[in-house]
């Protein structure tokens, strides 16, 4: 195995008294994709701020390509090619597709007060790059705000590529997404990973988690559950792990009751 | 996958076909060309003989070129999400301090014009800065600086002339060839009209390259349309939005002085209550209230509304009074028009956007 992209080593996170992290270490490495999973408040998010830049760790180290880093914000954690698609996407409705996928980083040509936005070279980029990924736009002026939730997400996650990200972290990106909507970001996973980067997923749908990962790791109350290896587990190894095995059988077992506590009651 | 291949193509149909409608409908100025055109020919069916004539536009075009002026900032500021309401009374404060300046203290006029320049740049950094600061509405931000100089206006020039007004402008030295330059009349098929029309063309052209063809475009959009998305990508976003307000400022220095220039007066009561006459041309235009659409044509087509009914009522010999229910009528079928034709355009794209995820 070669040497890790992303390391966070022993790192803890307090909110004034809370724990949200507890000496958590974890390994991410290109060319795969990681799922971070975990209930709410298993400590997902606060992870993935620091991460990406939003949040400085309490305690520990937090390594990129084996040097010791501290991103004072997310434009600092960008800079070196760690690129974060939030939940809401930074994209801005009403504007098409071309000047989302350009916005602050806009190509320009011609000369002194002549100088102009390339319009031509950003609409035929956004076609090709959305193309490379497999998504076809008849359109590149089609405001954002008219396409689904998949299209979105592909959008943000093909700009993270083009704009060269090493590593992609993506916030839980098929949570409010259909069936077939979420099948089409997770193909966009598979391809950034192929592409060589770093992928971060974060999402507490083991459906979704298992068919893309190489790598597993499960946060549970702010401290790491499990790590694992693509090989060593099963879907439903997962599954169990993820509702954090005992509870789901006393879950059942709750449900069985309570089943029976309702047909009583008729 | 025969299935397939025809499923695809019948999806490509349909989005090719709704994409035809989508096109006229996406415009933002759209609504307000039809409702020219309908004044137009309302206003000429009831004079023929004066109103569609080259004199007719002429008259109407005098009137539509300075509120287009102001409209088309107030158009760039409002896409970029806030409000000026400073910027009717701006006008009269650019040219009381340049005219005070000329006729009291016998400057000559290109360097009053400069003070007043440098303080109206001066008053939209201020709300610019204190909107992004204080991240309070600029509707109640500006709204002080509405006040503040109003009650200025009135106060200096009478402190200063005993009067509520300024006049003998033309008096200053430099005077003529500012008035050659800012407010004269050329003529074209026999009829005089002001240069202020062309003025006019030219901040609209400008703007609209701005706004289409540059980044800051995108940036006006973007800080309108969501500033958090736009700050996370790096638009610097505090700064597009205090260029606006300053934007706004230098519109009214140039209208005040085109005022200046035109009468050879400056009164102190100039420009108050215009400030929403130009909102309403760039609302009318197809400017959404709550930012981030909007277009500098379409506050310019707003504008030549409310030229052609200004002196469309003359013309018709009705009571001037009315103008302004008139103009609270188009504000409220701009405001309908613009909300049904950007769901339309929603309707139709997400019908598109259907299509072809059911097509994969």
């Amino acid at each position: 195995m070669t040497e890790p992209i992303l390391e966070v080593r022993n790192v803890t996170k307090m909110f004034g008294s809370v724990i949200a992290l507890s000496e958590v270490s974890a390994k991410f490495y290109s060319g795969e994709v990681t799922c971070l999973l975990g209930d709410n408040g298993a400590g997902k998010s606060t992870l993935i701020k620091i991460l990406c830049g939003v949040h400085q760790p309490t305690e520990g180290e937090y390594l990129f390509e084996g040097e010791p880093v501290r991103f004072n914000s997310p434009r600092e954690a960008l800079d070196r090619g760690i690129a974060t698609v939030y939940q809401d996407l930074a994209l801005i409705p009403l504007m098409p597709i071309w000047r989302n996928f350009f916005l602050g980083s806009e190509p320009e040509k011609g000369w002194g007060p002549f100088r102009r936005y390339d319009i031509d070279f950003a609409r035929r980029t956004v076609r090709e790059q959305l193309g490379d990924m497999g998504i076809q736009i008849r359109d590149p002026d089609q405001p954002v705000g008219t396409m689904s939730g998949g299209e979105r997400q592909s959008i943000a996650i093909s700009r993270a590529i083009y704009f060269g990200a090493k590593v992609l972290i993506l916030d839980e990106p098929t949570a409010a997404l259909g069936v077939k909507q979420a099948s089409i970001v997770l193909h966009y996973i598979v391809r950034a990973k192929k592409r060589g980067l770093a992928v971060i997923f974060i999402t507490h749908n083991p459906n979704h988690a298992y068919p893309v990962g190489d790598h597993f790791i499960i946060l549970r109350r702010g401290r790491i559950l499990g790590d694992y290896r693509r090989e060593e587990l099963e879907k439903d190894e997962l599954m169990n792990l993820m509702a954090g095995g005992e509870d789901l059988v006393k879950l059942q077992r709750d449900l069985a009751r309570f089943e029976e506590e309702l047909e009583l009651a008729d | 996958m025969a299935s397939k291949t025809i499923s695809t193509a019948r999806s490509d149909e349909r989005v090719a076909k709704v994409g035809a409608v989508r096109g006229i409908f996406r415009r933002p100025e759209v609504g307000a060309s039809l409702g020219a055109a309908v004044i137009f020919v309302f206003f000429a069916a009831i004079r023929p003989d004066q109103f569609p004539t080259i004199h007719g536009i002429a008259r109407f075009l005098d009137p539509a070129s300075t509120l287009g002026i102001m409209a088309v900032a107030v158009a760039l500021l409002m896409i970029g999400g806030e409000f000026d309401l400073s910027t009717g009374v701006m006008t009269g404060t650019t040219g009381l301090i340049a005219g005070l300046l000329s006729t009291q203290a016998g400057w000559n006029i290109w360097p009053a014009m400069l003070v007043a320049l440098i303080f109206a740049l001066g008053v939209g950094y201020l709300n610019g800065w204190l909107v992004v600061t204080t991240r309070l509405p600029s509707f109640i931000v500006t709204l002080a600086t509405f006040f503040i100089l109003r009650g200025a206006n009135v106060g200096v020039t009478r402190l200063v002339t005993n009067q509520v007004r300024v006049s003998g402008i033309d008096g200053a030295p430099g005077f003529h060839l500012a008035r050659t330059i800012f407010s004269t009349e050329f003529t074209l098929f026999g009829v005089a009209f002001r240069t202020s029309i062309i003025w006019w063309i030219v901040i609209t052209v400008l703007a609209s390259w701005i706004l289409l063809r540059t980044k800051y475009g995108s940036w006006i959009f973007a800080v309108g349309g969501d500033p958090e998305a736009a700050r996370n990508v790096g638009v610097p976003v505090d700064r597009v939005k205090i260029a606006l307000f300053m934007t706004t400022a230098l519109a009214a220095w140039l209208v005040g002085i085109m005022n200046d220039m035109r009468l050879r007066s400056a009164v102190a009561s100039q420009g108050i209550g215009q400030e929403f006459v130009y909102i309403i041309s760039a609302v009318i235009g197809g400017c959404l209230l709550t930012g981030g659409y909007g277009s500098a044509i379409g506050a310019s087509i707003g504008a030549i509304i409310f030229g052609m009914a200004r002196v469309g009522i003359v013309f018709a010999g009705w009571d001037t009074d009315w103008f302004y229910s008139f103009l609270g009528l188009m504000l409220l079928v701009a405001v309908i028009v613009n909300d049904y034709t950007r769901r339309k355009a929603e309707e139709v794209s997400t019908a598109a956007a259907k299509a072809r995820t059911e097509g994969e």
